[in-house]
């Protein structure tokens, strides 16, 4: 692999840039794996690289039943934050985060990490009252957040809608060390990286079968052959429960749900951080602007379950009618894209990353909307859950009995609805 | 959009419905085993393919209906109330 560096720049500059390798191998499947990740995601991705980074689990390949990049990776809204509140929870997404801040050195990628601001507009005093606690609970983890008056935010985004009657704007709450990453960057550095580590990525790879024998899994059967490894993890989020399902294990707290995201023509600077429009019950939606110059936004989920990766048209003008209502500027702007990606949609809202009842199959599902930002530490954890056969501190929760316990890591207090935990 | 056949108020756009669930779910008794309530609550078969669900017609005359859609192409192949002896009623 050749490394990214301003030598190499400069010498390839000069010989037509020739001097460069493919990002990663495309190698024919072996026999034998000492890991073997389902799924070529972000989450898959990650935990490969760290698996082969900190545990030394070198000889490891990553299932991919499409190409990389082309499912949930690249089908989000790039935002990264940690302003989470239950315990675990809070100390994951910390941790993420901190990841973030140093991944393109880590993975000699540049990610185009841009801690440019996460402000979530606030509507009413009880909302004000709500995020106050959880940004002062964030920060006994460390975590970073700010509350901002209505002139300190006037004062930073002057062309919001101030005058709007029915979802008043009180402030607003702040997570300065927020942002947004380029989703294609993280998951072509992550394949990049794992790959020069001596990771085989396996792309057109869709598992049909799997094998199990004395209580553990003996193969899997794939598109391209069968492929043995000593130990299996699931990274699959959407189709989790298909898989689940082929391993002969029963039912998973997770329903599957599709989630839409928009995308403009590209305009000047216009918005230099990341905007939530309406918790506390107003509304829901986020919106930032790509480096290109388009707004990037999203909104709610389409509410029925569904594997499809297409949205529906009332989601549509919902979200248009959100970005309308809280910035009017961008009336005149045409949609380029839009498009949805399958959600594994949880029970509380919070993932699953545990050890199953088979011996050597590891699980990392559930995700809902926060895959994109969790991915490093997904991957952290998942290689360091995989590889000590138990599951760290951290996500001593994030199994799936927590259930029968009485433990609910639900962020919004939502219930045991999945289409609810957005 | 997908377009729901209420037996009562007729074809309709799904935005005037809300959405409920999964309709296979059979809630044990109430003295049942802690486990028999842990999985009706909280696990899902979450199929990939025909699935039996509920929608109510919110928007119209709120009846609660069981209908069996594809969560792959959503195609609606069955609507009829939840309630077994409603579907008379309507007919006569």
């Amino acid at each position: 692999m050749t490394r990214f560096n301003a030598w190499n720049v400069f010498k390839n500059g000069l010989n037509g840039q020739t001097g460069w390798d493919r990002q990663w191998r495309d190698p024919e499947p072996k026999q034998n794996y000492d890991a073997v990740i389902v799924g070529g995601g972000l989450h898959g991705l990650a935990t490969a690289y760290y698996l082969a980074k900190n545990h030394n689990i070198k000889n490891v390949a990553v299932l991919e039943k499409g190409w990389i990049g082309g499912g949930n990776a690249g089908r989000n809204t790039t935002i990264v934050r940690s302003n989470y509140m239950m315990p675990g929870n809070r100390e994951f997404y910390e941790h993420t985060l901190q990841l973030w801040e140093n991944l393109s050195h880590d993975l000699n990628y540049n990610v185009m990490f841009s801690q440019r601001a996460h402000v979530v507009l606030i509507h009413s005093p009880g909302a004000l009252d709500a995020y106050a606690r959880r940004y002062n609970t964030m920060k006994l983890t460390g975590s970073d957040g700010e509350l901002w008056s209505l002139e300190k935010l006037k004062n930073k985004i002057p062309h919001l809608n101030y005058d709007n009657g029915r979802f008043p704007i009180l402030g607003a709450i702040v997570q300065p060390r927020a942002g947004n990453a380029r989703h294609d960057s993280a998951v072509w550095g992550y394949a990049r990286a794992a790959d020069s580590l001596g990771v085989d990525i396996l792309q057109n790879c869709e598992v049909t079968g799997i094998t199990r024998k004395n209580g553990s899994i003996e193969s899997l059967q794939t598109t391209r052959g069968n492929i043995k490894g000593k130990k299996i993890g699931f990274a699959v989020a959407g189709h989790t429960s298909v898989l689940w399902q082929m391993a002969e294990l029963g039912n998973l707290p997770i329903e599957s749900h599709k989630l839409q995201a928009f995308v403009t023509e590209a305009v000047k600077p216009l918005l230099d951080c990341v905007l939530i429009f309406g918790p506390g019950g107003a509304a829901h939606f986020y919106i930032s602007q790509s480096d290109k110059g388009s707004m990037v936004f999203g909104g709610e989920l389409d509410w029925y379950k569904s594997y499809a990766q297409r949205g529906n048209l009332p989601t549509v003008k919902e979200n248009g009618e959100c970005a309308m209502a809280i910035m009017p500027c961008l009336g005149k702007l045409r949609l380029l894209r839009h498009w949805a990606g399958v959600m594994d949609m949880s029970m509380d809202g919070s993932f699953f990353m545990c050890k199953t009842p088979i011996d050597n199959l590891y699980l990392n599902a559930g995700w809902n909307y926060g895959g994109f930002k969790a991915s490093p530490a997904s991957g952290w954890y998942f290689a360091d859950l995989i590889a000590n056969e138990r599951p760290h501190k951290v996500i001593e929760n994030h199994n799936l009995e927590r259930f029968e316990k009485g433990i609910n890591l639900d962020e919004r207090g939502i219930g045991p609805d999945p289409k609810m935990h957005g | 959009m997908i377009l729901i056949k209420c037996p009562y108020c007729g074809e309709r756009d799904h935005s005037e419905f809300s959405y409920g669930g999964d309709a296979s779910i059979v809630y044990p008794s109430l003295d049942a085993p802690q486990e028999e309530w842990v999985k009706a609550i909280f696990f899902r078969e979450n199929i990939k393919g025909i699935q039996k669900e509920t929608w109510q017609h919110i928007n119209g005359c709120r009846m609660w209906l069981e209908v069996e859609r594809s969560t792959i192409t959503h195609e609606i192949t069955s609507v009829k109330p939840c309630h077994k002896n409603l579907q008379k009623v309507i007919d006569n």
